[in-house]
């Protein structure tokens, strides 16, 4: 275990400690994990506004006449139709097809690319770019230390940062430079929770005079363990719980990410794998009685939990699964062993919140 | 959620558990300080009365909507009671970790336990 004195601190964590955040080790970093409570913070994200201190997310910089070669190579999904100012979701995989790391590529330039990458994997990216970058005219750098990121979520989120900035602020999956409470910056139609917002990668000797305008006008800090409760409802993927290296995109149901025709690294594979389809398969899914699940919960007849939680919006246990192929089908029921209780589950469609059906008008 | 307190008149474990003995029967509960640790308690199963507990082994668990943790016994004895109140309402154990947020009621089985548990002070020097 890292102690605390070698853990990395975000630009805002003078703020943290104000706003009375409870503060964890994460990924080497030391970051809020609540500030009110979960359940509040995360009610305050669908209602509302809330503001996230995302700073330990790392960013890798990649630049020149064949930077987007380069991408091509080391994404899954097809770089070249990212428009400029435009955003895409893709990943990094092994020759083999186990996933490396789930990244958002921001195209800044014709041949300037901003790739966000996890912090915990953010060291094994970039070696992974290095590595990769060679006979290519591209270069790549580390920005991990150049960019504080924040991210405001909600129904509310747009009207806010609109307020406090000179310009309309980017469509969703698409980025451009504004101003916002003073501050030149990126700002991206991008999140993690599923609600409408934005986030704003900004230089951190600047992040917290925008903490403290976001805070001022309305976003309510919100920590992440109230991001990994949206994200789950929202049935958005973890590295490190959903999928690792030992998961191929097929069977962690991130196939849509993948054009193996450019010939991404991985891509054989990949394609081999869609051909003859997943043994097992990563479903949503809740719990149809009491209990919350967790990683780690074992299914019967085969398959694992891979991330649970207590939904806060719909007050029921949810997840996300593997389960044999063939039981991975909405509506089937399965059995979950949770410490040692028999927990009866059904596979449901993504995503958990708003359910199917019932989207808020 | 509660101010941070600790009684006087508990008894306390080292794995932030509580008992008030009254006779031949305590009660259990968790401190302030595990209710603060775990943050919001969102699920909390009664274990059933007419079991026995262990001193120092978990007798049953605790959910907030971020984990789940044991709680452990301060004493041993019998389950006489358990606070069926918590099933429902399992947020009583975050505002009230002393009063509506109990959790079992237990027959002691050998009384001269208590001399190994912390006063308030002690307890409250051993979070420092």
């Amino acid at each position: 275990m890292a102690s605390t004195d070698t853990l990395k601190r975000s630009p805002l964590h003078d703020r943290h400690r104000a706003a009375g955040a409870r503060l964890v080790p994460f990924a080497g970093w030391e970051m809020p994990v609540q500030y009110a409570g979960i359940r509040e913070e995360h009610v305050a994200v669908r209602t509302g506004a809330g503001v996230f201190d995302v700073s330990h997310m790392g960013q890798i910089e990649t630049g020149g006449p064949q930077a987007h070669d380069l991408l091509q190579r080391l994404i899954s999904n097809d770089v070249r139709k990212i428009p400029e100012g435009g955003a895409q979701y893709g990943l990094l995989c092994r020759e083999d097809g186990g996933i490396l790391d789930d990244v958002f590529t921001y195209r800044l330039a014709e041949d300037h690319f901003l790739t966000v990458t996890n912090a915990s994997n953010h060291d094994k990216d970039l070696e992974w770019f290095r590595r990769h970058a060679a006979g290519y005219d591209a270069d790549v750098n580390d920005a991990i230390e150049s960019w504080a990121m924040l991210a405001v979520q909600g129904p509310r989120a747009r009207e806010l940062v609109g307020g406090l900035t000179d310009g309309r602020l980017p469509p969703r999956m698409h980025c451009c430079q504004r101003t916002v409470a003073g501050v030149p910056m990126l700002v991206a139609g991008t999140g993690y929770t599923g609600e409408d917002g934005v986030e704003l990668i900004v230089g951190p000797d600047d992040a917290p005079a925008v903490w403290d305008a976001l805070t001022s006008a309305g976003a309510t800090p919100a920590g992440l363990g109230a991001r990994d409760t949206l994200r789950l409802e929202a049935c958005f993927h973890l590295y490190g719980n959903d999928m690792d290296e030992g998961r191929d995109p097929i069977e962690a149901g991130l196939g849509w990410a993948c054009r193996e025709e450019t010939g991404f690294i991985g891509a054989e594979a990949v394609r081999a794998a869609r051909e003859a389809g997943p043994a097992e398969k990563l479903v949503p899914f809740a719990l149809t009685g009491e209990g919350i699940p967790r990683p780690g919960n074992p299914v019967a007849g085969g398959g694992v939990v891979t991330s649970g939680t207590l939904s806060p919006c719909l007050g029921i246990g949810i997840g996300m699964a593997y389960l044999p192929a063939q039981r991975a089908r909405p509506g089937e029921t399965f059995e979950i062993d949770v410490r040692g209780r028999t927990r009866p589950a059904e596979v449901r469609e993504k995503p958990l919140y708003p359910p199917k059906g019932k989207e808020a008008a | 959620m509660a101010e941070e307190s600790y009684p006087d008149d508990l008894l306390y474990h080292a794995d932030h558990d509580w008992a008030r003995i009254e006779g031949d029967v305590a009660t259990f509960g968790i401190t302030w300080y595990a209710q603060d640790q775990l943050g919001e308690v969102v699920f909390f199963e009664p274990p059933e009365a007419g079991r026995s507990v262990e001193r120092g082994e978990p007798y049953t668990e605790v959910e907030s909507v971020k984990a789940v943790s044991d709680v452990i016994a301060p004493l041993s004895g019998e389950i006489v009671e358990s606070n069926q109140a918590l099933k429902d309402g399992p947020e009583a154990i975050n505002d009230d970790p002393y009063g509506a947020g109990w959790m079992v009621k237990v027959r002691l089985s050998d009384p001269s336990q208590r001399d190994e548990l912390m006063d308030a002070a002690a307890y409250r020097s051993s979070l420092a």
